[in-house]
């Protein structure tokens, strides 16, 4: 017996938590986070134009940078989920302007309510990411190129249709016809609280965001989307529908750009038909700023929004500062870059700390 | 000989977990696998041997779902299967661990778990991941596996090969598998580790569960092996019971006399160090009694 309680005593009593995991600060662990770098290089960039332009420190001017990141970041929740889930999507830019141009265009010209031109276009928008989704999954054609191809047809579809219909390149005013205020109301209405006007996008935009932050760190739809994008065969062979999961966030893709879409037309009641090109590059580079990591199966949502409210800074914040707006896209580009090094510097220091 | 496995056969009173008879595949005109016959019943283990490109991976692509034997039968637990996909296969309770080991690297260890199986909580669109239940369940698994696991928090890519291994079959145990097919769990691992995993096969067999377990590796099979299938260039060499084949022999079908002479002279020609390694390589294969003329003892 007392050999037993010489071992006993010998060996070390078993520790409460394991010894091996060092104790992490909670500093440490918000660095792992994805979206860290995108928060690092928002703050930065917000403390520039604030010290720089007088213009860009009232609530007000916030509440436009807001206004203007939530048209941006509507979309790129859509394009981040896609993008964790290792696909892309060039044509968000142009399924905008299409979305918006079906909607107005079949209620006038059939003269039935705006809601259900509404419609017509929300199944359009989802149409056009199902087939998006549909030649990806079923050809394996990597979707940069599926989807350049649906850029150029919706780009040329957009134009030609629109001359076709209205002889006009843009659409025709819908203010005056029915069911527009109720529309205009959920899509472009804008509130006041304490004396800033707040845009209803920028609402939505929280909303999305936060709900697809809850789908993917919680549910096992989120579970799925990480695991697609980081390796489709190793999910295939465990029985996650990999098509499906795609498909889905090609159409969710394009329910976002219906959404997107939705706001143009009732805020600017006519739809100019060649807008849009180029968006589907901001989309994207809002998440890969927010910590989306390229090749899919790594990145964030809110980083997405973070980077969006980027873009939304640099665009204003030019303007606030009395910047020869001339040189926007080389500040703008200058600012990506120096959030994207950021981002990848502190992921790295991130995944040192482990 | 064949007596040793009629009688295992009659004592056996419900039908084997698996079952394959004369089973084949062929790729358009090209025939991967030919006239192959394997049984599995519960608490054995059958191990699949064979060089590279002997049809192995067919083979347990059929087992496992993803591809459909064209001709033979498939069998599980007595009664014929076509199975459409891996899911259908996991459902009847045969579950594969792949060489590539069907883990996301970038995920975490607990996601990477339950992944494809999540537990959720609450009805209908609402439902979310019981992400509390998910972790401990990880942690406990793992540990009565004998893997203690610092996070399971951490990236499941940060393991060692090893410790990625045992999640995989441990994953598989837990999910109620009743077949295991391990796909040449020890082939990138080191001495030790594939000690390990060779402890979890024999674990999982004392659990009662069927295991198929595919290698190159005659000195990892024959420990733990009840019964060994020779395959070589997509058909069977040859189906034996523990009883009936010594490792050497084993060890010598799949070397393959022939070839392992053929190696000896090249390296007796190249002379020097080369010589030297075909004077230990005639050792070798005097020890285990291939002659000259052919791969039998």
């Amino acid at each position: 017996m007392s050999q037993t309680v010489g071992e006993v005593i010998t060996s070390p009593p078993p520790p409460a938590r394991d010894e091996r995991v060092a104790r992490r600060s909670p500093f440490a662990r918000l660095l792992t986070r994805p979206e860290v770098g995108a928060l690092l290089g928002a703050i930065i960039i917000y403390l520039i134009f604030f010290s720089v332009a007088p213009a860009f420190r009232p609530a007000e001017s916030l509440s436009s940078v807001l206004y203007q990141s939530s048209t941006y970041g509507i979309p790129a929740v859509a394009v981040a989920l896609l993008m964790i889930g290792g696909e892309f999507d060039l044509s968000a830019g142009v399924a905008v302007t299409s979305s918006a141009l079906v909607a107005s265009m079949f209620s006038y010209q059939f003269t039935t309510n705006m809601w259900v031109g509404v419609l017509v276009a929300l199944v359009v928008a989802l149409a056009i990411g199902f087939a998006n989704g549909y030649l990806v999954v079923k050809t394996g054609i990597p979707s940069f190129l599926v989807t350049l191809g649906t850029f150029f047809m919706l780009r040329g579809l957009n134009l030609a249709l629109t001359k076709q219909i209205t002889g006009n390149v843009a659409t025709n005013d819908v203010s005056d016809m029915q069911g527009f205020d109720s529309a205009k109301k959920i899509f472009a209405s804008s509130f006041s609280i304490g004396g800033v006007s707040i845009r209803v996008t920028l609402i939505w935009w929280i909303i999305f965001v936060a709900i697809a932050t809850w789908v993917l760190l919680r549910t096992h739809l989120g579970n799925w989307i990480f695991a697609t994008g980081g390796s489709a065969p190793s999910s295939r062979a465990v029985g996650v529908p990999v098509n499906r999961v795609k498909i889905g966030l090609f159409m969710l893709v394009g329910f976002m750009c219906w959404f997107t879409g939705m706001h143009l037309l009732f805020n600017f009641n006519t739809v100019q038909s060649g807008i849009g090109i180029g968006n589907e590059f901001i989309y994207i580079v809002a998440a890969v700023v927010g910590g989306c990591l390229l090749t899919g199966g790594y990145g964030s949502v809110i980083g997405a929004a973070i980077g969006a409210f980027i873009f939304g800074m640099a665009n204003l914040g030019i303007v606030y500062a009395g910047w020869n707006p001339d040189w926007f896209y080389f500040f703008l580009g200058v600012l990506l870059l120096g959030a994207i090094l950021l981002n990848n510097y502190v992921r790295k220091r991130a995944e040192a700390m482990r | 000989m064949t007596t040793t496995t009629a009688q295992s056969t009659e004592e056996r009173t419900t039908a084997p977990l698996v079952r394959l008879t004369d089973a084949g595949k062929h790729y358009g005109n090209i025939i991967a696998l030919q006239g192959v016959s394997l049984e599995v019943g519960g608490g054995e283990v059958t191990c699949v041997l064979g060089d590279n490109g002997a049809g192995k991976s067919t083979l347990i692509k059929i087992i496992a779902g993803l591809h459909q034997h064209t001709e033979g039968r498939y069998e599980v637990e007595g009664k014929p299967v076509h199975f459409n996909s891996p899911r259908e296969a996991l459902d009847r309770g045969i579950a594969t661990v792949y060489q590539d080991l069907a883990v996301v690297p970038l995920m975490p260890v607990w996601r990477n778990f339950f992944l494809g199986n999540e537990v959720r909580k609450g009805v209908g669109p609402v439902s979310v991941m019981d992400v509390g239940f998910m972790k401990r369940t990880t942690k406990k698994e793992l540990s009565d596996m004998g893997i203690d696991l610092r996070d399971v928090d951490q990236p499941i890519g940060t393991l060692s090969g090893g410790e990625r291994q045992c999640v995989a079959i441990a994953r598989a145990v837990y999910y109620g598998a009743k077949v295991l097919i391990l796909d040449e769990p020890t082939a990138a691992l080191g001495v030790k580790q594939s000690g390990v995993v060779l402890k979890y096969i024999l674990q999982a067999k004392e659990r009662g569960l069927g295991v198929i377990f595919i290698t190159h590796n005659p000195h990892h099979a024959y420990p733990v092996g009840d019964e060994f299938l020779l395959l070589k260039r997509g058909r069977s060499l040859g189906y034996y019971a523990k009883g009936e084949i010594s490792r050497d022999e084993l060890t010598a079908l799949m070397a393959g006399g022939a070839e392992l002479e053929e190696l000896h002279h090249e390296l007796q020609a190249g002379g020097g160090v080369a010589a030297a390694a075909a004077h230990v390589l005639e050792e070798e294969v005097k020890e285990l009694g291939i002659t000259a003329t052919g791969g039998q003892p």
